[in-house]
């Protein structure tokens, strides 16, 4: 005779077995067609070139070592790669400027999305959420109509007398700096301003009360209580700004490389998918490494919030 | 001190916010201005003109890319919400239990990986099972699109399920109820906006995707974005903004309709 106790336990047992074959088809689809593939770009980052792209199969840390290092081909010495790290450096660079620029100009426009009437808040939202859902490539082309020589910013400026002659903005880095933040500012306001609706204007009139200034307001009260969001677009922006390749191909103009770029290069021309799958393995390390400063930094400030 | 000291005010917050909501727009806003432009060239206007409207829709690869795009979103959107509804379905309203910390980072894995490492990955995976097989269809795009699209359309539906209580299907179980019939007559209509939302979330994704699909693809699988970043790589044409006004068109339409069908409460 089955007691209650073993009736309930065999009930969950089955529960749990429901629950595994009902997520089965989503997690099988993104085994097959997202995580499982990754891995094979890890054991190809060990193999050597094949001579027509693909890979023989044979082991050599030779893509790794491409990575960041040069071999003479005469004399077998090792020297810097300077083409990659100069890549590897302006995705860097290009990555944080964008996060800094979309940070200081998100907070603001999420903190007066914030403070607008109920009413109107869904309004405001609406309005950040459009842009956020349009293809990212109309929009980079859109920043290209804007900021290259015969775009509107140098006629006017032409048509004002301000310059005799078109600032080249467009194939620069500066191009590809404008063009992502443009196109990546959503992703930073909307998350600042998921944590921002939440944020109790009581403690802001306390503040006021014991004659605090408005700098300090926004520094002592309101910027440590929204940090989760700012932090969470921080991550939205940084990623996909390192991996960015549409932006950079269509305003940086083949020669203002960035990591993208380089990988699709090795897998095109280049024809050395090992260094590309290496390549791709060092993007997906400082993804991590970023992710994990974001998750242990939440942790962090949970508890103290909490 | 001003006259009505505002709790709320920030110096010089409202002008940034303004900037902000202005240069979001006004690029597109001239983008589809020169789509209506008579002239040949995107430097001048030339009077109001349908003609660049009228050349994308002569063109025969941009009809065939737009039709290969629908075909691969609606297929990848229908699976991904099918796989996400069940997925969902599976992870929320219970205890905690063994595997289920693990199903919530397998199926937001897509999210966490740059596009470009998804796209080599897909690349060399497809191209070994391309020479496996001799299959070389447009299926390597909708199982990839699948993929990436099932933690789109996982967010609404699950959302919606974390905000149902399970009282309205532990009465119908106690009156005698099947578990399928509970499952269509009280959980799926409850369920519904979230699917939809999930649906249209994930159509949208598919559509925009120009990375995965640009690495995925063989020789004449275009889809409209692939296309028009390879004209834009060649050089500007008002067509191309023709075909991107269309484009936002329907993106706005379906946006606005996700924004009512998630906003809506009952």
């Amino acid at each position: 005779m089955a007691t209650a106790e073993e009736v309930a336990k065999a009930a969950e047992r089955r529960d749990v077995r429901d629950r595994w074959l009902l997520s089965a088809p989503a997690l099988l689809v993104i085994f097959l067609a997202a995580t499982g593939p990754l891995l094979i770009v890890l054991v190809y980052s060990f193999l050597t070139p094949g001579s027509y792209g693909d890979v023989k199969w044979q082991f050599s840390p030779e893509a790794w070592i491409a990575v960041f290092l040069e071999r003479d081909i005469f004399d077998d010495t090792l020297s810097i790669a300077a083409a990659h790290v100069t890549i590897f450096l302006r995705s860097i660079k290009l990555s944080v400027v964008t996060t800094i620029a979309t940070l200081a100009l998100g907070f603001p426009t999420a903190y007066f999305m914030a403070t607008r009437s109920e009413k109107t808040r869904d309004l405001w939202l609406f309005l950040i959420t459009i842009p956020f859902w349009t293809n990212l490539l109309i929009r980079t082309f859109a920043v290209l109509q804007i900021i290259r020589n015969e775009g509107i910013i140098n006629t006017i400026l032409l048509k004002l007398g301000i310059i005799s002659a078109p600032i080249q903005i467009l194939y620069t880095d500066t191009a590809i700096l404008i063009g992502m933040a443009y196109v990546y500012l959503p992703l930073m306001v909307l998350p600042i301003y998921a944590s921002m609706e939440k944020l109790d204007f009581r403690l802001v009139e306390a503040g006021y009360d014991l004659y605090a200034t408005r700098f300090q307001v926004l520094r002592r009260i309101i910027f440590p209580l929204v940090k989760p969001g700012v932090i969470a677009g921080s991550i939205l922006v940084f990623i996909p700004a390192l991996g960015a390749y549409v932006t950079p191909s269509v305003l940086g103009g083949g020669k203002n490389m960035m990591l993208s770029n380089l990988i699709e290069l090795q897998f095109g021309q280049g024809r050395n998918w090992p260094l590309g799958s290496a390549l791709s393995i060092a993007v997906m390390i400082i993804v991590m490494v970023a992710l994990l400063a974001y998750v242990r930094n939440a942790g962090k400030s949970g508890v103290r919030h909490g | 001190m001003a006259k009505n000291f505002s709790i709320k005010h920030q110096p010089g917050f409202t002008a940034i916010a303004a900037t902000c909501f202005i240069v979001l727009y006004l690029p597109i806003i001239v983008l589809v201005i020169y789509a209506f432009n008579a002239a040949s060239s995107t430097s001048e206007w030339g009077g109001f003109s349908l003609k660049w409207f009228q050349s994308a829709w002569q063109n025969t690869q941009v009809v065939d890319a737009t039709l290969r795009s629908f075909q691969i979103g609606s297929i990848a959107a229908v699976l991904s919400t099918i796989f996400a509804t069940m997925a969902a379905l599976a992870t929320t309203r219970t205890a905690p239990y063994p595997g289920l910390t693990f199903k919530y980072a397998a199926i937001n894995q897509p999210l966490m990986v740059p596009e470009i490492v998804t796209g080599v990955a897909l690349l060399i995976f497809f191209s070994r099972v391309k020479i496996f097989t001799g299959y070389s269809g447009i299926g390597y795009l909708v199982a990839a699109h699948t993929a990436f699209c099932i933690p789109f359309a996982y967010l609404p539906i699950r959302a919606r399920l974390e905000n149902m209580d399970l009282t309205l299907e532990r009465a119908a179980a106690d009156l005698y109820a099947t578990p399928w019939k509970t499952f269509r007559r009280i959980t799926l209509p409850l369920l519904w906006p979230g699917i939809l939302a999930g649906l249209m979330l994930a159509f949208v994704i598919s559509l925009d995707d120009v990375v995965i699909t640009e690495f995925v693809k063989s020789g004449g699988q275009d889809t409209l974005p692939t296309y028009m970043l390879g004209q834009i790589r060649r050089g500007i044409t008002p067509e191309i903004n023709a075909i991107s006004t269309a484009f936002l068109l329907l993106s706005v339409a379906i946006v606005t309709l996700f924004f009512f069908v998630s906003r809506k409460r009952d």
